[in-house]
């Protein structure tokens, strides 16, 4: 796709989807909501699901080199 | 976006709410504007605001001040448009009047437009947000790489694969461009 193309499509793109001019603002006053937000999703769960994420990565590490000690160097290597 | 002293950016940091909204009352108008650019309708901009604004809560303790507040929070924001994009619906609404060039069949045009806006739609959104952020809206590509975690060349080559692909799409609708 050359310059005169991609000039092409640009055109014809701005014509579908206008750009947006200036800072536009939001309707209403979003503060109540992420206040809400907040109170209903407490932010301790993502903490705790990396907690877990990271043990069962590590228990499948640990597993892998249990069944397989030949592969520990090879994985030390890339470390 | 504007600037904030780093008191209230180690206080966000430290979990303290007034200071969290301190930074909302500053920079929620970057936030939604710059949501609204990509999913270009205000309704859905403005949950997408308020999902950030969680989504930066909720980060506050990877918050790093000394990197700025603003790239941080647009980043987060472009997720968060990212997310929503990949589980709605391929849609686009067509903006009410736009002046056309002179000699110009309107109902012609009018097609073309919805043709290009729904083939648009149907580009993976890591695409259509590289496409509309440079070529659609004209920011600045480090910004934009900068927005979605990825370097200048691969925002480059997203855009040229963009416009590839919705150039290969509106031919074969007999749109040639």
């Amino acid at each position: 796709m050359n310059t005169q193309d991609r000039d092409r499509m640009k055109k014809l793109l701005q014509q579908a989807l206008p750009p947006i001019e200036g800072e536009p603002e939001p309707g209403r006053d979003l503060w109540p909501e992420v206040l809400r937000r907040l109170d209903a999703q407490p932010d301790a769960a993502p903490a705790l699901s990396w907690a877990w994420f990271d043990c069962a990565l590590l228990a499948g590490l640990v597993g892998l080199a249990a069944l397989f000690p030949a592969a520990i160097p090879v994985f030390l290597y890339y470390l | 976006m504007q600037n904030e002293p780093s008191s209230v950016l180690d206080r966000f940091r430290q979990g303290e709410l007034d200071a969290f909204e301190t930074l909302f009352r500053l920079h929620r108008q970057a936030v939604y504007g710059w949501i609204l650019r990509i999913v270009r309708n205000p309704a859905t901009a403005e949950d997408l605001t308020v999902e950030t604004f969680w989504r930066i809560h909720r980060a506050r303790a990877r918050f790093q001040p000394e990197r700025g507040f603003e790239g941080w929070a647009r980043r987060i924001a472009t997720h968060a448009a990212l997310d929503f994009l990949r589980t709605a619906r391929a849609e686009s609404e067509l903006p009410e009047e736009i002046p056309l060039p002179p000699g110009t069949d309107p109902a012609v045009a009018e097609e073309i437009r919805r043709k290009t806006a729904l083939a648009f739609g149907r580009l993976p959104p890591k695409l259509r947000i590289a496409a509309i952020l440079a070529v659609v809206e004209e920011r600045p590509q480090r910004e934009v790489a900068e927005a979605l975690g990825i370097s200048v060349a691969a925002v480059k080559l997203r855009v040229f694969r963009a416009l590839r692909l919705l150039r290969r799409d509106l031919t074969s609708e007999g749109i040639a461009p």
